[in-house]
């Protein structure tokens, strides 16, 4: 961690690795994460829905963690691996969260769909064969004011029967 | 899995039931279609699970300047003086702007199809000019170099206030002596100008006979007041706005919306500029749910681009989206109904009172064509009253006004079941509006389907379920509840072009806000004979669009779609004249059949006459445009079961089903999430959000965190069942789906609380609080 002055506008260097990529980039002490990836980095795959670690649109993942980017500070990123939306696919193709909230009709203006698919593949990675209760729990911190989460919560449970049969 | 179940059916022989995700979904499907009616994924899939998708609040500029906007710490106050000047000397300040920059308003009516209203009160709801009228009001907005230096920078700046009493609710507003949010307003009541000066500034009234007479017919009579409180649209992405302001005077607007043409036209009306020298581009939207309507930063942002001469981004926080948009009245309503032994309701009287919030215009207009229209009744009488408060002006929120009044009404109804004996779905089909019922405004109902609704809802298997056995310290009950929204048509336009390998690309003006470029696409592909993914659909600017309403009143897969039919008839209609001259034949000796060109032995399929298209004469573009008059109203239910704890008084959802007229549904996997996410917006209205007003007039629960919207852990699985009973007004029958769902969700849930604890919920929300609170424990 950088000592610094929470106060200071005087930019920090900030060293991480996001989506398996070395990142350097300044960071002013009071700058979320979110502000940085969004408007440092301009990686806008990171939505912001409100800012104060309710809605769960700006989630990302930060050594092994899933965290709202948004209670994070930039400078705290220093030394991170993250893991961002932008980082869930593989090349070429997506991941089967994706493919399973496209086919399942899992969202429908979609600004909360990348915080979940963050913290959908977080949940699989932790709990490969989670129940709908599990699968509930673990999205309450993800707010969807479109889908009443229905499709949301199936196309989890698909998407882990699917990864299931891939292994 | 999609599995078709054989359904006896007398009505219609193309009627058939079709049950996906294990019977949880049900389709009570009518006519056949090649595209319309399957599960495509949707043509902007791809980029918005992998965050590629563009909102507003991803606009990204060079030279992009942040805002921020200062607002009213006060509910009702007269501004005295504002001071920019330390801001303005701020390092990494651009631009700070108050009313002062606005054009001064004309004190006129102006129409913008939707959402228009009084020229100066929505100028002062931009920036407020000599007085504030709710906390977040906004008074002045700066420019800099980062969100960060413009708030440092709101802070310097100086408001002098006199602060005035709020006036916090309906109540209050309406008692003799009430402080006047504006002095100058006179009532208007039954189309006249009364000259009294009043916080009501609006009084209206339907009637059907004489109620107050037939109420002596009746057997049973139950009399009932409700109150709902004030409720968010609760739109995950944040309000926002970009725009610049050039050198030229042109003005180009980036922002989420509903409709950028009345993003357009707004602004061009407050700022007093032409609409040419404006171009509105709609980014991706974040929800909606009729709160994304009204402008509240488009035109700040452009005179912040004004003063500056760089681009400016404004968003707001959840703090301001709360205080400072317009949320959903807050309402008072009184209901008398009176039915006869053998179940026959012969007489309906209703006052309903809804805040309009700071400036007058409420949704009782809404409330009052809904409210009876479930019912046949000779007798009835609606009176609604808008009434003025210190708070945000309203604005719409998913079937604006009904779903407050059907909490009141449709309680009374199952009151009156209950006294009678009768079972809820029963006496609601004995009394059941149909096609033909005339509607208390006058008009007779269209071709409707509500006894269809009601018949699925009593034969569906959950109606007769067993409710199983609660905890030790909790209840179990049961509701039924049921509502309509009468949908909307007007102005759309699309255009398509036909591309030389037989795709298409297909243009449109209406803003995707739950997959409506599918629902679009999909119904020019079933005229075109070709696929869903074979059209390119694209939402674009007000540049390159003909006019285009707003993405509300449930009218886009309907009156958009119209569009897309007129202008995909168009192309057939080209194509044929094109495949004439390769075949030396007359254009009129051309038919289309599933998907090919045919004359005598000819045969030409969509594609392969597309790559014909440059030898015979050059592009082929067909257009759309409508302003249709054959909308639909789709009648809603629900069935619910809760438990409720009764040491606690939390209630919980067990099982929910909601029922529902579609007309056609063109992509059933988006008709059912619009009839899922409502049923949820509908169990948090009833159960835990509400705008928490301290007594000076301040929302104490600006957050997401103490404004509690459901989160997945809250609700279950939503079964739905769609109901097809096409729209006359329609090629494939569409209706319209958003809002009829959202109506009767908060009754139905009181009368599932009364059937558990016995006790009638006459407010919302019906919170742990509310509900120990009816039991009597505190």
């Amino acid at each position: 961690m950088v000592a610094v002055d929470a106060h200071s506008t005087t930019k920090v260097v900030v060293v991480a690795t996001i989506n398996g990529e070395p990142v350097q980039f300044l960071a002013e002490p009071r700058q979320t994460l979110l502000e940085c990836l969004r408007d440092v980095l301009s990686m806008t795959g990171t939505k912001e829905g409100c800012s104060d670690g309710n809605c769960g649109a700006c989630n990302v993942v930060m050594d092994g963690r899933l965290v709202n980017s948004c209670l994070v500070l930039g400078v705290e990123a220093n030394g991170q691996s993250i893991t961002t939306i932008e980082g869930i696919a593989p090349v070429g193709g997506l991941h089967p969260l994706q493919t399973a909230f496209l086919e399942q009709a899992a969202l429908q203006c979609g600004i909360c769909t990348p915080g979940f698919i963050v913290s959908a593949s977080e949940l699989l990675k932790h709990n490969p064969h989670p129940s709908e209760d599990e699968v509930r729990f673990w999205l309450s911190g993800n707010l969807c004011r479109c889908t009443g989460y229905d499709k949301i919560v199936r196309a989890v449970m698909h998407a882990s029967d699917i990864m299931r049969v891939g292994h | 899995m999609t599995t078709t179940i054989d359904r006896p059916t007398s009505e219609n022989a193309a009627t058939r039931v079709i049950s996906a995700n294990g019977g949880a979904n049900i389709i009570i499907s009518h006519g056949d279609y090649n595209v319309v009616g399957t599960r495509p994924v949707r043509h902007d899939g791809v980029d918005k699970v992998t965050g590629r998708a563009t909102y507003g609040g991803d606009t990204r500029l060079n030279g992009l300047l942040f805002g921020k906007v200062l607002r009213s710490p006060h509910a009702h106050a007269r501004i005295v003086s504002i001071d920019t000047t330390k801001a303005r000397a701020l390092d990494g300040v651009h631009a700070v702007v108050t009313a002062a920059d606005l054009p001064a308003a004309e004190d006129r009516e102006v129409d913008l199809g939707e959402g228009g209203g009084n020229l100066k009160h929505m100028s002062d709801n931009i920036l407020a000019s000599d007085k504030v009228l709710y906390k977040g009001h906004a008074i002045a907005a700066v420019a800099a170099v980062n969100v960060h230096v413009a708030e440092a920078a709101c802070k310097l700046i100086e408001v002098v206030y006199e602060v005035l009493p709020a006036v916090v609710g309906i109540k209050d507003a309406i008692a003799p002596g009430a402080t006047l949010l504006h002095p100058e307003i006179t009532q208007k009541s039954l189309g006249n100008d009364t000259g009294i000066h009043s916080n009501i500034t609006k009084h209206a009234r339907h009637q059907l006979g004489d109620p107050d007479a037939a109420f002596a017919k009746a057997d049973v009579i139950v009399e009932r007041e409700f109150t709902t409180s004030m409720v968010h649209q609760g739109y995950i992405e944040p309000t926002n706005a970009t725009a610049m302001w050039n050198q030229d005077g042109k003005i180009t607007i980036w922002s989420s919306t509903q409709g950028a043409f009345a993003v357009r036209d707004s602004t061009a009306e407050i700022l007093r500029v032409p609409v040419s020298r404006i171009k509105a581009i709609p980014q991706e939207i974040g929800g909606g749910f009729g709160g994304k309507i009204n402008v509240y930063l488009e035109p700040v942002a452009a005179l912040l681009s004004r003063e500056s001469g760089r681009p400016v981004k404004l968003i707001m926080s959840r703090a301001e989206v709360f205080q400072a948009t317009g949320p959903a009245p807050g309402s008072w309503s009184k209901i008398k109904f009176g039915a006869t032994k053998d179940g026959r309701l012969v007489a309906m009287t209703a006052d309903l009172y809804m805040e309009s919030g700071a400036y007058p215009g409420s949704d009782t207009g809404a409330a009052m064509l809904c409210i009876y229209a479930p019912y046949k009744c000779d007798d009835m009488r609606v009176d609604g009253y808008d009434v003025l408060t210190n708070r945000p002006k309203t604005a719409a929120y998913r079937a604006p006004g009904a779903p407050q009044a059907a909490f009141a009404s449709e309680q009374v109804i199952d009151e009156l079941a209950e006294k009678l004996g009768m079972d809820p779905i029963e006496f609601r089909l004995r009394n059941a509006a149909h096609e033909g019922t005339r509607q208390v405004h006058g008009p007779l109902h269209k071709k409707v389907g509500g006894i269809e609704v009601l018949n699925a809802t009593k034969e569906h298997a959950h109606y007769r379920a067993p409710l199983g056995t609660p905890s030790p310290s909790a209840r179990r009950g049961r509701g039924v509840a049921y509502g309509y929204w009468f949908n909307i048509g007007l102005a759309s336009s699309v255009s398509i072009s036909v591309n030389g390998d037989g795709s298409v690309t297909l243009i449109e003006g209406s803003t995707d806000i739950g997959g409506s470029r599918a629902s679009i696409a999909m119904q020019a592909a079933e005229i075109l004979g070709i696929s869903a993914e074979d059209v390119r659909p694209s939402v674009v600017d007000t540049d390159s669009v003909g006019y285009t309403g707003v993405t509300g009143g449930s009218r886009t897969t309907y009156a958009t779609g119209l569009a897309a039919i007129e202008a995909a008839r168009s192309v057939v209609a080209q194509m044929k004249a094109r495949v004439a001259k390769v075949w030396s034949v007359a254009p009129d000796d051309v038919s289309y059949e599933h998907g090919s060109f045919h004359a005598g032995t000819h045969s030409m399929s969509f594609k392969e006459a597309a790559h014909h298209i440059e030898d015979t004469g050059g592009p082929i573009t067909g257009t759309g445009n409508v302003d249709p008059q054959g909308h639909g109203g789709a009648f809603a239910s629900i069935i619910v079961d809760v438990e409720v704890d009764i040491e606690t008084g939390k209630t919980q959802i067990l099982e929910w089903t909601i029922v529902q007229d579609a007309g056609k549904a063109i992509h059933p996997s988006y008709v059912e999430g619009q009839l899922q996410g409502a049923s949820a917006q509908g169990i948090g209205w009833a159960l835990s959000e509400e705008y928490f007003m301290n007594s000076k007039g301040e929302m104490a629960n600006t957050s997401l965190l103490d404004y509690r919207l459901p989160t997945a852990f809250d609700v279950p699985m939503i079964n739905t069942v769609i109901v097809e009973v096409p729209n006359p007004g329609h090629p494939f029958g569409v209706r319209g789906v958003g809002e009829a769902s959202i109506v009767p969700p908060m009754a139905a849930v009181a009368n599932a609380i009364h059937n558990a604890i016995g006790v009638r919920m006459h407010a919302l929300p019906m919170n742990p609080g509310a509900v120990l609170h009816g039991l009597g424990v505190i």
